[in-house]
């Protein structure tokens, strides 16, 4: 049985049909990555799993259970978390407050140290600012914190949007690696990314979205040598 | 050539209403700093009465800064303004109003004279407390997504509804607070007489708010709140339940009004209907002033109205020949309202949260 499974979810916003029917599965210890254009409906995939977007139709099974019955808080607590889009840090509280809030749930007082000295150990500027308004930190910093927040859930699904976005070409390459580092500890994680060809070099799996539609499903292999995928997504000739 | 296009920079930047209410704002201030230079040379006032002016302007201030919390941290939470606020006020005087009775029926009132007084406080709490929960669930929770003027519009229905309610049930006149022979009487501070009940409100108001900002800064409920305020569907995917940190915040400003309803009940010891209406105006204009959705904003809001009401009549339309200046303190008290809302639109530490929010 796959660890998250969706099955023909349709979801709109008002009016629009944003997915179309999407299927997708993503097995316990994998990288998958969700690519496609901007506005294929990447994120609100993402929002789907999470139920900020409830599906009008189709399944979303996370370990065999349902999710479509509950609200985005009690689903955190199945084991999900999520790096929003665009951070989402909050910038009035400090980078500690920040982390404390991605432990929210959990009550293990001795596990959640442990999380905090990992979230240090691979991000140790976190650590630097701790005290500081989350607000201050530069772009890359936040978000460092925003996958550092996520960990200290300790899920053992990761949901990530773009968290290469707008950061240096040096930093996308560190959050790449913290990310297959995440990964190799037994975090499973869903990537949506634009940066196709990164994403596909630490991914197992991957499926291409157009305008709300799965188009192409593979192994990273697979897809790195597809050649609509190296046309449209890796800028190849 | 230079002047006509800096005259037009000017012009763009700054159109005519901008000028004529700087220019009305600019008089006022100087007819009030006019009124003052008189005042202090004209009026029998000594330094120990215009201290006095100061420290029952603290206490009328304390008042008012309890409730301007509930008005800032409800709308730093669902950017609503709660014209409920006052009637929860209300509401909290009118609990603690019976079970006061209640205590001296059974004598109990006489005998623990400050468990009793504890026992109101309590009893305030809960019930400003309940009815909040009441409205926030009945008028403000299902109107969550709707454009901002709904739930502004319905504030003010709950308000006349709340009032209406106490009126039908509690009656339309006065009814009288039980009197406390442990606050008659008065003390010193520095040197100054002021009565009792002004001094505990001094005291309690300021126990209260230090309670109020330790709880939101350090705690995991308080934090959560401040994690709501900024994001909601973020703070959802941290597994935080947004409808019930609401329900909490709704509490936590209530139970600020029903402190905040016995001590004014106890200077006042009268409890009526439509008690909340004024406190609730004059403690929204508090949260305006400080700058509304910032906690410190409301508190340091709260004082500076309270203590601007209290000395503005003697020290500012005094000396502007204006007899029984009392009666004219809510004039004052709105006028700085004006005032501020033209010099610093923000309020006075409400920078920030304008340009983020809106
Ligand atoms: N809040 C919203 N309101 C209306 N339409 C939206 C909203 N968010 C996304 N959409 C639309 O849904 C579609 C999918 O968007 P999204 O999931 O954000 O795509 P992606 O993350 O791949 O860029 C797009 O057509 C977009 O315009
Ligand atoms: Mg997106």
């Amino acid at each position: 049985m796959a660890m998250l499974e969706l099955h023909n979810v349709h979801a709109y916003y008002g009016h629009i049909h944003a997915l179309k029917g999407i299927s997708l599965t993503v097995e316990k210890g994998e990288i998958v990555t969700l690519i496609g254009a901007n506005g294929a409906g990447k994120t609100s995939t993402l929002r789907v799993i999470t139920m900020l977007l409830p599906p009008t139709e189709g399944q979303v099974r996370f370990e065999g259970e349902d999710l479509t019955q509950y609200p985005t808080h009690v689903i955190v607590r199945k084991g999900i978390a999520m790096v929003p889009e665009g951070r989402g840090i909050f910038a009035r509280l400090t980078v500690m407050e920040n982390l404390e809030m991605g432990a929210y749930t959990r009550t293990d007082k001795k596990a959640i140290e442990e999380d905090l000295e990992r979230v240090f150990t691979l991000f140790p500027r976190l650590k630097e600012r701790r005290r500081q308004l989350a607000g201050t930190l530069s772009g890359g910093e936040q978000q460092m914190l925003a996958i550092g927040r996520a960990l200290m859930a300790r899920p053992r699904l990761l949901l990530m949007d773009e968290p290469s976005m707008g950061l240096a070409p040096i930093l996308v390459e560190s959050i790449f690696e913290t990310i297959q580092q995440i990964n190799r500890q037994g975090t499973t994680i869903l990537l949506v990314e634009q940066n196709a060809h990164m994403a596909l070099q630490i991914a197992h799996r991957g499926y291409v979205l157009r305008t709300g539609e799965i188009v192409l499903q593979g192994t990273a292999q697979e897809l790195q040598a597809n050649e609509m995928v190296q046309k449209t997504y890796l800028g190849m000739a | 050539m230079d002047w006509k296009r800096r005259f037009e920079y000017w012009r763009r930047r700054y159109d005519l209403t901008d000028v004529v209410v700087w220019a009305f704002g600019l008089s006022i201030l100087a007819v009030a700093v006019y009124g003052a230079v008189r005042s202090l040379q004209t009026t029998p006032y000594g330094w120990k009465q215009w201290l006095q002016f100061v420290l029952y302007g603290f206490s009328q201030g304390g008042v008012y800064a309890l409730i301007a919390l509930g008005y800032t941290l409800v709308y730093g939470i669902l950017f609503m303004i709660n014209f409920a606020h006052g009637e929860i006020f209300m509401f909290g005087a009118f609990g603690s109003l019976f079970v006061g009775l209640a205590l001296q029926r059974i004598g109990f009132w006489d005998r623990y004279p400050v468990l009793s007084l504890i026992i109101l406080f309590l009893v305030a709490m809960v019930v400003s407390s309940t009815v909040a929960v009441i409205v926030e669930r009945v008028a403000y929770r299902p109107l969550r997504k709707a454009p901002r003027l709904v739930p502004l519009i319905t504030a003010i229905g709950a308000s006349f509804t709340l009032q209406y309610t106490a009126r039908s049930f509690f009656g339309s006149g006065p009814r009288a607070y039980p009197e406390t022979p442990i606050l008659a009487g008065s003390v010193n501070i520095l040197g100054i007489q002021i009565g009792k009940p002004y001094a505990l409100t001094i005291v309690v108001s300021l126990l209260m708010m230090a309670g109020l900002y330790a709880y939101v800064q350090f705690t995991k409920t308080g934090k959560a709140m401040r994690a709501v305020a900024e994001n909601k569907e973020v703070a959802a995917l941290m597994g935080i339940d947004v409808d019930r940190v609401i329900v909490q915040t709704f509490i936590l400003g209530a139970s600020m009004a029903g402190v905040a309803a016995v001590l004014y009940s106890v200077i006042y010891i009268q409890v009526k209907f439509f008690m909340g209406f004024i406190p609730g105006i004059k403690a929204f204009t508090a949260a305006v002033l400080g700058g509304i959705g910032n906690i410190p904003g409301a508190m340091l809001g709260g004082y500076f109205l309270g203590i601007f009401e209290s000395l503005g009549p003697a020290l500012i339309l005094e000396g502007l020949g204006v007899t029984a200046p009392n009666q004219l303190k809510d004039v004052i008290a709105f006028t700085m309202l004006v005032m501020v809302l033209i010099f610093r639109p923000t309020g006075i530490l409400g920078e920030a949260l304008a340009e983020e929010r809106v």
